[in-house]
């Protein structure tokens, strides 16, 4: 992401693009990773219906990969899943491992 | 027609607040901004005073919005807003607008308890047909965890810190809420985001209403109130079930409760979770959480018996005391 330069500025700093800030990646935030473990998915959606950072995919009604790029690592998710049986479908795993 | 609300159907809508927002790891307002869009059937023009939102979502000339979304100063969002839906209708009037358009405020507890809280009351006599929305932490976290009216009793402040001299806020919080209902507009709840559906389905009633609309969403903070990164839902969740943060609408001055938890849980369940009541469980400030408690069961009776006066038509008995 590069900083605009004053000549580049609309008037009144109007944002003109929407949702531009996708070009920021927050991904390098996160101190730990959510993992998807896709066997204990029961598909509620509750991960990416309460996703801060808008980065849970999902196509058709089902559940995709984490988007990396803007996951920050908060943990709500794994937190929030019911998973099957008692296991979870989301575990945080520490970076760097 | 409507999106049902399954979040299988709601998924397959496009979620209208972009990735790359600079709000906290695990910050709940995102959430309250993201399902108040999702529920939305309609085009929505938006609008933030100052406060983590705006600043978050629109640093140096990117934005997270993929709505038309203006960022006014902090005491003025509602008048920024009532504005913005006047000149709406003067085009509309004029024929150079067909849409149906709909107005969403999104600020916070300091932008419209404390400094934002003369142009929303301004804005709701005047009449104008929008939805303002305060998402609420409890303080002023943007600038570092200050103290504001909405900041509950014995919380750890920057400006009220506890130690030896007090024991965090001495003040209660405002019950905002019932202020706005107080100003006899045609809607105004209380949601959680632990409760999505009863949030979304009081979204969509208050946009199908004429006129101006409040709501009161509840979004922790786990920098300020001190708690983990990934509890937001669950410690709304623990809010609602404390009656903490009871859930209801008032609709036309008649009230309607419309979550009661099956077992009211302590308060201190709520509390302990958080860092920022921690001295409250020390011995010398046992009165506290006794008084906490205490407010909480009052105005979950008042509550209570306010609905059951609506549903039996009939007016409270006066006792002696009011007399």
């Amino acid at each position: 992401m590069k900083l605009k330069g004053w000549k580049e500025i609309t008037p009144g700093a109007v944002i003109l693009e929407a949702g531009s800030s996708a070009e920021f990646k927050t991904g390098s935030w996160r101190a730990y990773k959510p993992v998807w473990i896709k066997e204990n998915c029961i598909q509620c959606l509750f991960c990416w219906l309460y996703c801060p950072d808008m980065a849970i995919k999902v196509k058709d009604g089902k559940r995709e990969e984490f988007d990396y790029d803007y996951c920050k690592g908060c943990g709500i998710c794994a937190l929030e899943c019911p998973g099957k049986k008692g296991k979870k479908a989301i575990v945080m795993e520490e970076e760097g491992n | 027609m409507a999106t049902p609300l399954s979040l299988k159907e709601l998924s397959k809508k496009e979620i209208l607040l972009s990735s790359g927002h600079r709000m906290c790891s695990g910050c709940g307002a995102p959430i309250v901004v993201k399902m108040v869009l999702l529920a939305a059937d309609y085009p929505v023009i938006a609008c933030s005073s100052t406060g983590c939102l705006e600043v978050s979502t629109c640093i140096s000339h990117y934005t997270a919005w993929k709505i038309p979304w203006i960022h006014s100063a902090f005491e003025n969002a509602a008048a920024t807003l009532s504005g913005v839906e006047t000149m709406y209708k003067s085009l509309k009037k004029q024929g150079k607008l067909n849409d149906d358009i709909k107005f969403i405020a999104f600020c916070g507890d300091g932008g419209t308890y404390d400094i934002g809280f003369q142009s929303l009351s301004g804005a709701m006599e005047r009449g104008h047909d929008m939805l303002y929305i305060c998402y609420d932490n409890g303080a002023y976290m943007n600038t570092g965890i200050q103290r504001s009216s909405a900041t509950p009793l014995g919380a750890d402040t920057t400006t009220c810190p506890a130690g030896t001299v007090i024991p965090g806020k001495q003040q209660q919080r405002k019950d905002l809420t019932k202020i706005m209902a107080d100003h006899g507009i045609p809607y105004v709840a209380q949601a959680s985001i632990s409760n999505w559906s009863d949030l979304m389905k009081k979204v969509r009633k208050a946009l199908e209403i004429k006129g101006p609309k409040f709501m009161n969403i509840l979004a922790p903070c786990n920098r300020g109130w001190r708690s983990r990164n990934d509890d937001a839902v669950m410690l709304s969740r623990l809010a609602v079930e404390t009656c903490y943060w009871p859930l209801y609408e008032i609709e036309n001055g008649d009230i309607k409760i419309t979550f009661k938890p099956k077992e009211k849980k302590p308060l201190n369940e709520f509390l302990k979770t958080q860092g920022r009541f921690r001295h409250l469980f020390s011995p010398e400030n046992e009165w506290l959480l006794k008084k906490s408690q205490e407010d909480i069961d009052r105005n979950w009776e008042r509550l209570l018996r306010e609905e059951a006066c609506v549903l039996g038509g009939q007016p409270a008995e006066t006792t002696e005391a009011d007399q």
